[in-house]
């Protein structure tokens, strides 16, 4: 899960990335780049429930 | 390799001023070593303090032996790639020791000057989120990787003409990336490595109990915290202005409105943390009006050159609340444990500075303005959007990927042992505070 995470903000980031270069302004380009942050946070909420930790006494 | 336009030359008059502004950055690092010392345990401080003399010496060094050839100046050597006919300036390209530098006043030798001092305060966050559990060696080269690689790089997109600097003149968005004082490449990178440290170090032990509810464990010494964000407000100030004069090429007279907003966004974020406390729990809460204010302080730093008080007020108030409830989620929903409030502090505050750029800023073309952010206003929060992207998507996997690499070579939390002993005694061999009694075993759970 964790693993998935950080390559989901890797996968965002390049969407980001790409947009400027490949489409004009307008609604088109901002919709993008909110597209790739959008993967960036489900990239965040999966890394941070694979660091919830075990509670103590458990295993 | 290429070079880029330097900016406006600063006169000897302004070069001056800014030396001095810059000489009170050391007032930031002190006040966030205090904060991080106070609220830790009492026998942890010697350690904490001793923790943050060397995460500054070791940044220093770092960044002055490679770190600035990563990060280099706007109007110094660069590489750059070029996608669709525009230049991606990505990294630059200074001699190592900064062996391409005239230390005689110029912009550049006080660009190195203010960057060394900032690359010491970014080591200082993650020390807060490690309270209690951070070995002092992993601690070292953890803050050398910080200075070495991860600050550098992003600190050149946005301050050396990088590629985020860049997205006005080359796509039309907005003015490109804009902070002035560091709430991205000093903040929210020192606070994603928080973050990354919380995550790698897991919680202290005894925080969490069987069923997943934190205990409280108290910082030991308000005093120290309080007077600690009384000096950082001293800092942010020179931090700001000398961030406003050499990054966004601002007059010598927009320092007085860049104190005013530093000022006004710390103040009512102290003020908002404090009603928010006073009003859910019955009484301020001390360290989170700190940690408030110093949130205030962290948002402040992008926009302070390019806001009126009043919005400066705005930023402030929201970084208050949003770092009185940061700090409750991260604690009771995410069960990371942050002892010093560093993740939300400074990445949460930080994150909320860079997006008050776009909301809330304006770049007037004035005489004290000399209109050195090329592009337009319009889409000014889409290329803070881009920057924020990242942040996340380039700095946190950087940062954790490191400290998670340097973990599997070098174990970077402290025995058990250690932890139950206290890292005064278990590292350093004395404590803080010998001649007293200060701590009992209450809050260990055996």
């Amino acid at each position: 899960m964790k693993l998935a995470g950080f390559l989901l903000l890797l996968a965002g980031w390049a969407l980001v990335l790409a947009t400027p270069p490949l489409l004009g302004p307008g609604t088109e380009r901002a919709a993008f780049v909110l597209a790739g942050v959008g993967i960036e946070i489900i990239g965040l909420v999966l890394v941070a429930r694979a660091h919830l930790p075990v509670p103590e006494g458990r295993t | 390799m290429s070079t880029s336009f330097p900016g406006p030359m600063l006169s000897e008059a302004t070069a001056g001023i800014c030396f001095v502004l810059i000489l009170l950055v050391p007032f930031a690092a002190i006040g966030l070593a205090l904060i991080s010392a106070g609220l830790g345990r009492s026998r942890s401080a010697a350690h904490s303090m001793m923790a943050s003399l060397m995460a500054i010496a070791v940044a220093a060094t770092v960044y002055f032996i490679f770190g600035f050839s990563w990060q280099g100046f706007a109007g110094g050597p660069f590489h750059a790639l070029i996608i669709g006919g525009k230049s991606w300036n990505w990294i630059a390209a200074e001699p190592f020791f900064m062996r391409g530098l005239q230390f005689n006043g110029t912009t550049s030798s006080l660009v190195a000057l203010l960057q060394i001092f900032s690359v010491g305060l970014a080591a200082l966050i993650p020390l807060g989120a490690g309270s209690d559990r951070w070995r002092l060696g992993a601690i070292c080269i953890s803050s050398a990787l910080l200075a070495g690689w991860t600050y550098p790089i992003f600190a050149h997109w946005i301050w050396s003409d990088g590629w985020l600097a860049q997205l006005g003149t080359n796509y039309g968005i907005g003015h490109g990336f804009v902070d002035a004082g560091g709430s991205s490449s000093i903040h929210v990178v020192g606070g994603l490595t928080a973050l990354s440290t919380a995550w790698i170090l897991g919680p202290r032990r005894g925080k969490y109990s069987a069923e997943g509810m934190p205990s409280a464990v108290p910082g030991h010494n308000a005093v120290l915290v309080i007077l600690g964000c009384l000096l950082a407000t001293i800092g942010w100030c020179g931090l700001n202005s000398a961030g406003a004069i050499l990054f966004a090429h601002a007059e010598m007279g927009r320092s007085v409105l860049v104190v005013i907003n530093t000022l006004l966004a710390g103040a009512s974020a102290g003020m908002t943390a404090a009603a928010i406390t006073q009003v859910r729990f019955g009484k301020p809460d001390g360290s989170l009006t700190v940690n408030g204010w110093i949130g205030g302080l962290v948002a402040s730093s992008a926009a302070c050159a390019f806001v009126k008080p009043a919005a400066a007020l705005v930023i402030g108030i929201v970084a208050g609340a949003l770092v009185t409830f940061a700090v409750e989620w991260f604690e009771f929903e995410l069960k990371v444990d942050d002892p010093g409030g560093s993740i939300s502090v400074h990445a949460a505050a930080g994150l909320w500075g860079i997006l008050a750029v776009g909301l809330l800023g304006r770049f007037p073309v004035d005489p004290l303005f000399p209109g050195n952010l090329p592009g337009t206003d319009s889409g000014q929060w889409l290329a803070q959007l881009i920057g924020i992207a990242t942040l996340f998507g380039f700095v946190l996997p950087v940062t954790y990927g490191l400290n998670f690499l340097l973990n599997r070579v070098y174990r970077q939390r402290v025995d058990i042992e250690g932890e139950r002993q206290g890292m005064d005694l278990h590292e350093l061999g004395a404590d803080a505070y010998p001649d007293f009694v200060t701590h009992a075993d209450e809050f260990m759970q055996r």
